[in-house]
């Protein structure tokens, strides 16, 4: 027993050792992760601000004037043009210095006088829909809230129904609060899992791995050996995001701090396995490169990191039931931001233990007999 | 730059230009070989776009439909049920009555719902006093979701609330009694979507996995290439020969070339035929504009690789240079004009983000002018700099 665990430390060290030693290494592992988390969490964000608008306003009246009153003071937008004729509206649109005109027609004081419906058209820049979209329901809002207040204005009742809203979790429902517990795991997740698919394709590449093999250890010492130093790695990794999220974004944390590191040991294990098992199925670096980056595509898109998974088609929703990703993000989220204690995310953990289970002992198997 | 450099290349004479051709095409062939010895290259570079474009084209979606929304009536008055009935015509909404609170805060926690509308007890009560109140709970945690369905169920009640002042207003028009109120109209909005009739965004997500798939194909299989020959040592071997610098990265360049161009025109394929993404601006136009990433996407994957001569810290560095900054920071999903200024800085100085505003442009809107020529200079700038740099990094080792 002892002498297992010594061989163990002694690759463990000499794995450590080969990644670390080298000072462009040591900095590619952690600075990257400390920027990204930084400029992803700003950077993701689907809410509109200071969205740019351009404005033809052919009424010029006091009502108009009173309606752009309102859009300016919301925030969501910044007016960039005024312009003088319908004739401009295309190029404007479409060279993407707005990314909605406002267009209110000659007869809108009148109409509004005259107890009709006063049309405004928005026209939108839909190249990326999803912010036009938005974009169209805060002018709906605005538009709301100045008929509102123009009917009571004018004597009319209040509106006799109100709509009481609260967020649970993200009392301001910010996109950032979702996004960068998820980056906790993501970010670990890329770099951890390349890390370990390189690792043994090295070896092999430089006819180490031979060597390796000689060696009184055995492929499943050789396997732990090379498990645990990219997983020490990640939970690096994972702590520099945590710390950003935490302090640098000031999201409270909900849960516990042991939960999370139990739920990320399992993440990352998992992750260590599908790893070992890419280095060990490829005879070179570029194959252990090309395999991950095929495998990472459709996990980080699949994972629910940017888009619900409940948005995909069924067929896709149950592939992403194979994906440790989407259990890490999820889990990771239920931690931070619900406060969820280990039995409730036990659902997340255990695929997770599951899917570590499985590739482990494939790569230690596929170490001795693989063909090359 | 070294002067000895210079000289190097500088001399051609007659033979020496000859020469180009013939080295060019025997290195070329070599690399075409080497390319082709590993099938996984060449599957990766063709069938991998197809399979990308497939599973993203249908998988990823911003669209929010069948949200589930957890209905607790604890009014079983007409009234309520009137007030109500706006949702059920919502295609966005799924209201799934429940009895109590209680059940309702359980499904939420499991994730089953996304949101608990409840209505009060003394709800018609209030609503009669002019005061109803509704509570409209949301799952924050998916943000996105939670501001779509809050909009929804806003709308849905806004329009409950404009029939039932139209209900009114008969009634008293009916009674005969004075309206207390100077007529006044209402502003009603008439939002018209450009580019984007459908209104999906597999429309523009597709432009955008296209970028991802061109810079996965371009700088990643690049990435390794020079690295790989320095750390076996067969780039000095190279060296030793008449070959010059710029005929060994040209070679290198070509076959990666053609594969990262075979896996374009296949996604544009899937675009047309699968997704019936329009494609409004000029092919050629198109195909130009592809051709400058894929040189740019090249001068990544080449620079990073002679730079580093380390094929792990190259395998790295592309994952973090090309991949994530072309997912996060491009605008493919998170718009740019909603980031704070010094994130649109780092994403404007991105070649990703140029591209893609190029291809969103030529399939959504079609030619506009000021936009191709500006974004087809800045590639064009990039990749004579990356290349230029690729070649310089290249060339000083020899020295």
């Amino acid at each position: 027993m002892t002498a297992f665990l010594f061989r163990l430390l002694a690759l463990i060290r000499k794995e450590l050792l080969s990644v670390l030693k080298d000072p462009s290494s040591r900095v590619i592992l952690f600075v990257p992760v400390l920027m990204q988390s930084m400029l992803f969490g700003y950077a993701a964000t689907y809410d509109l601000t200071h969205a740019p608008y351009a404005l033809l306003d052919e009424s010029r009246s006091p009502a108009s004037a009173q309606l752009l009153a309102h859009l300016d003071g919301t925030g969501f937008f910044r007016r960039v043009a005024t312009l003088q004729s319908p004739a401009e509206i295309a190029p404007v649109i479409d060279n993407q210095r707005a990314l909605m005109v406002v267009r209110i027609g000659p007869r809108f004081e009148q109409a509004l006088m005259g107890g009709e419906t006063a049309i405004v058209q928005l026209i939108l820049d839909a190249r990326n829909s999803t912010t036009a979209n938005s974009a169209a329901a805060y002018t709906s809002s605005v538009i709301d809230a100045f008929n509102t207040e123009q009917l009571q204005r004018r004597g009319g009742a209040a509106p006799p129904l109100t709509l009481q809203t609260r967020a649970w979790f993200n009392p301001n429902l910010e996109t950032r609060w979702n996004f960068m517990p998820a980056l906790i795991a993501t970010l670990s997740m890329l770099q951890t899992l390349l890390l370990t698919a390189l690792s043994v394709a090295r070896e092999r590449e430089q006819g180490t791995f031979d060597q390796l093999l000689v060696t009184p250890l055995s492929p499943t010492e050789i396997m732990i050996g090379k498990a645990i130093p990219p997983m020490l790695i990640g939970l690096v990794q994972s702590t520099v995001v945590l710390l950003v999220t935490r302090f640098w974004f000031g999201i409270p944390m909900a849960g516990s701090l042991a939960t999370l590191y139990v739920g990320l040991a399992a993440f990352l294990l998992a992750g260590v396995g599908v790893g070992l098992s890419i280095s060990a199925l490829s005879a070179n670096m570029q194959q252990a490169e090309l395999y991950t980056f095929v495998l990472l595509m459709p996990m980080m898109l699949l994972s629910g990191l940017t888009t619900p998974v409940a948005s995909m088609p069924r067929v896709l929703q149950m592939a992403t039931l194979a994906n440790p990703m989407r259990y890490g993000i999820d889990f990771v989220r239920r931690v931070y931001l619900e406060g969820a204690g280990l039995s409730t995310v036990l659902p997340d953990i255990l695929p997770l233990l599951g899917i570590a289970a499985v590739t482990l002992p494939t790569a230690a198997w596929l170490f001795r007999h693989r063909l090359v | 730059m070294t002067g000895r450099g210079r000289a190097q290349d500088g001399t051609p004479d007659g033979a020496a230009q000859g020469g180009f051709w013939r080295r060019l095409l025997a290195l070329t062939r070599k690399e075409v070989r080497q390319l082709l010895r590993d099938r996984s290259n060449l599957a990766i570079g063709v069938a991998l776009p197809v399979l990308l474009i497939l599973l993203f084209g249908y998988g990823i979606s911003l669209d929010i439909d069948n949200a589930k929304v957890a209905v607790v009536v604890e009014d079983t008055s007409p009234g309520a049920a009137d007030v109500l009935s706006g949702l059920q015509l919502s295609t966005y909404l799924t209201p799934l009555p429940v009895r109590s609170m209680q059940e309702a805060e359980a499904l939420m926690n499991a994730h089953a719902v996304n949101a608990i509308l409840r209505v009060p007890g003394d709800f018609s009560a209030a609503l009669a006093r002019g005061d109803g109140r509704l509570q409209l709970i949301v799952h924050g945690v998916d943000a996105a979701t939670a501001r779509v369905i809050q909009g929804y169920v806003g709308g849905a009640l806004a329009q409950w609330g404009s029939r039932q002042a139209d209900r009114q207003a008969a009634l008293r028009a009916g009674s005969g009694t004075a309206a207390t109120a100077a007529p006044f109209g209402s502003v009603r909005l008439e939002p018209r979507m450009w580019f984007n009739a459908a209104n999906t965004s597999t429309w523009y997500l597709v432009p955008g996995l296209i970028v991802l798939i061109m810079t996965l194909t371009g700088a990643f299989l690049t990435s390794l290439v020079v690295a790989r020959e320095w750390e076996r040592g067969t780039l000095e071997a190279l060296f030793v020969t008449p070959v010059r610098t710029t005929e060994i990265l040209l070679a290198k360049m070509i076959p990666y070339f053609v594969v990262g161009m075979l896996g374009f025109a296949m996604c544009l394929l899937a675009a047309h035929f699968l997704f019936e993404v329009p494609r409004l601006g000029s092919l050629w136009l198109l195909l130009l504009a592809s051709v400058l990433y894929m040189f740019v996407a090249l001068g990544v994957g080449l620079l990073i690789s002679s730079a580093t001569k380390n094929q792990f810290i190259a395998s790295q560095l592309a994952l973090l240079t090309g991949f994530l900054p072309a997912l996060m920071l491009s605008g493919f999903l998170f718009d740019l004009n909603n980031v704070p200024l010094v994130v649109r800085i780092v994403g404007q100085a991105l070649p990703a983000t140029h591209f893609l505003e190029l291809l969103k442009t030529l399939m959504l809107a079609g030619d506009v002018w000021p936009i191709v020529v500006k974004d087809c200079l800045i590639l064009a700038g990039y990749a004579v700099l990356l290349l230029g740099a690729a070649q310089r990094v290249t060339r000083k080792r020899i020295a």
